[in-house]
């Protein structure tokens, strides 16, 4: 088993324009981008399930040139409105980190 | 075959660069440019007319891009002035190379392009079915658009390159696409749009598609008719293929599509190549012509006046209950405000920020636990003006300091308050409120371009 932070060399998020949420989970060789890539992180569900949106929100790109992972979906809210919490959207990707990119059952659809 | 050397100064002007690396750049360099700009920070920017780097640090970058740029007889491209790219972003920036220009003795034509358009003139537009909603947009009304603090169009290359056209050396534009200031003089010159975009994408954000950005700096790129080899001028960077493609990912929603006024640049089979240790070459960039040419807006409304209070909790009998606290406060809070100010909960917008449990996240927090010994919170009110916002927050900060909890018998003080007095005036507070594109006929039809000797 591994966590996603020992394996990604970045984990980030951050707004893409006021109106989206992107994040980048990059890699620094094709082993564990493949790993990243074959696992419940290249799938929309996942992120549907833990930003409580719904699958046609998400969007999740592969790119193997660069070694990363993208996902991206609209804001709550437009960025540093009345609600907001993350001007940036800069930790957005934190429920990430922890995750087991190993296990099977995480995110089983 | 023609070939254009672009520079970036640094990704975002006030953020500083090296010197050296500049003047390096600069050696053989058809232009120099420099994005002012994002929205990143947030709305208060455009709304208030506000700029979040220093007079001083612009003052401080232009004061070393502008000499280095007359000494080699190149045009200075200078986007997005002063954060949000309105007027008076604008004039505020234009102020300083004037400024620049005196002390230095420079002299050069300089030319201003004004983005902001008048609530009128985009209701209008609105009216003849010319804005489209980009994704996630808000429904607009006519009454929302003239409601409006400040409205900006963010221009395409187009006006920066009938400034160059008009004969200005150093051009300095409101809102504009990041690209556009990287796109203009290749695309005079012939370059592919494909290649000028792919390059001007890399280069926008400065130093940043190096392998470790220790710092901002400057960035350099030759285009020619295939592609463009982009290499740091400054020896302590590099760039590889993994780190130039990487950067096609930072703050785009689609990786590989870049959609821009006239048209989409497509570098899903762009072809990466390290020529050195430090240099890449990327070829194979598409560009697709857009059937409308169109510029994304952006506004700013004025949506009241907020106050805030800063606190700490550490008791561990109030960090057990805090969610029961915070609600049995705010009903306690709301009355009182009601008796005392006569104001319905409707009438203002008050919410607790819990730092320790889901400050961060707010709703989306998946763990909305306290796990500590402490928690920061913030009482966060926003009213119809700033001395409503005050008083509410007076008796916010004060009703719950002493809000019992059933454990306790007698009066206690349950908010570690930082600062006297303990509510803070942040001021306006503004909201995006268009996210459209406006179709124009002509893509210079919006834009006022002013040309003046310095």
């Amino acid at each position: 088993m591994a966590e996603l932070w020992e394996v990604a060399k970045l984990i980030r998020s951050k707004n893409a324009s006021p109106w989206e949420l992107t994040i980048d989970i990059m890699f620094d060789n094709q082993a564990d981008y493949e790993r990243a890539a074959g696992s419940f992180l290249a799938r929309d569900t996942t992120y549907a399930d833990i930003y409580h949106l719904d699958t046609s929100q998400i969007r999740v790109f592969k790119h193997p040139m660069a070694l990363a992972l993208k996902v991206s979906m609209p804001r709550p809210a437009p960025a540093g409105g009345l609600g907001e919490t993350d001007v940036f959207g800069g930790q957005f990707h934190s429920p990430l980190v922890h995750l087991d990119i190993d296990d099977p059952t995480l995110f089983a659809v | 075959m023609t070939t254009v050397k672009a520079v970036a100064a640094t990704g975002q002007l006030g953020t500083g660069f090296k010197t050296e690396s500049l003047a390096a750049a600069a050696e053989g360099a058809d232009f120099i440019a420099c994005d002012a700009g994002s929205t990143d920070p947030g709305p208060h920017y455009l709304g208030s007319g506000a700029t979040q780097s220093s007079e001083q640090a612009v003052h401080s970058d232009l004061s070393r891009i502008l000499p280095i740029a007359v000494e080699h007889g190149i045009p200075v491209l200078v986007g997005s002035a002063g954060t949000a790219g309105g007027r008076p972003h604008v004039e505020r920036t234009a102020a300083i190379v004037a400024t620049i220009a005196q002390e230095q003795g420079l002299h050069f034509p300089f030319a201003t392009i004004d983005t902001e358009l008048a609530p009128e003139v985009v209701a209008d537009a609105f009216r003849a079915g010319r804005l489209k909603p980009l994704y996630n947009a808000p429904e607009l009304t006519v009454e929302e658009i003239m409601g409006t603090s400040r409205i900006v169009a963010m221009a395409g290359p187009e006006p920066y390159e009938e400034a160059l056209r008009q004969g200005a050396q150093v051009v300095l534009g409101g809102r504009s696409s990041d690209t556009s200031l990287y796109v203009a003089v290749p695309h005079m010159r012939g370059i592919p749009m494909g290649v000028a975009y792919h390059a001007a994408k890399i280069l926008e954000c400065g130093a940043a598609s190096s392998i470790l950005r220790h710092y901002p700096d400057s960035m350099a790129a030759v285009l020619d008719e295939n592609g463009f080899t982009i290499e740091p001028p400054n020896p302590d960077f590099a760039c590889s293929p993994q780190s130039v493609a990487a950067h096609t990912l930072y703050e785009n929603s689609d990786p590989f599509l870049l959609v821009e006024p006239g048209g989409t640049m497509d570098s899903s089979e762009a072809v990466y190549e390290a020529v050195s240790d430090r240099a890449v070459r990327v070829t194979n960039s598409k560009y697709t012509p857009a059937d409308t040419y169109t510029v994304r807006l952006e506004a700013a409304t004025l949506r009241g006046y907020r106050t805030v209070v800063v606190a700490g909790v550490r008791d561990p009998l109030l960090l057990m209950q805090m969610d029961d606290y915070i609600a049995s406060a705010t009903d306690r809070v709301t009355k009182k405000v009601k008796d005392s100010l006569g104001l319905e909960a409707t009438d203002y917008r008050m919410r607790w920020l819990v730092y320790g449990q889901s400050g961060a996240m707010g709703a989306l927090e998946p763990n909305p636990v306290i796990e500590g010994h402490e928690v920061g919170v913030v009482i966060d009110i926003v009213a119809v003006d700033q001395k409503t916002a005050n008083a509410i927050s007076s008796i916010a900060w004060h009703t719950t300091l002493h809000h019992p909890i059933k454990q306790y018998h007698g009066l206690i003080s349950s908010l570690a308050f930082p600062f006297s007095p303990p509510s803070l005036e942040a001021g306006p507070v503004y909201e995006f409120s268009i996210n459209h594109v406006l179709e124009l006929d002509d893509p210079l039809g919006m834009g006022t371009i002013t040309v003046t000797e310095l």
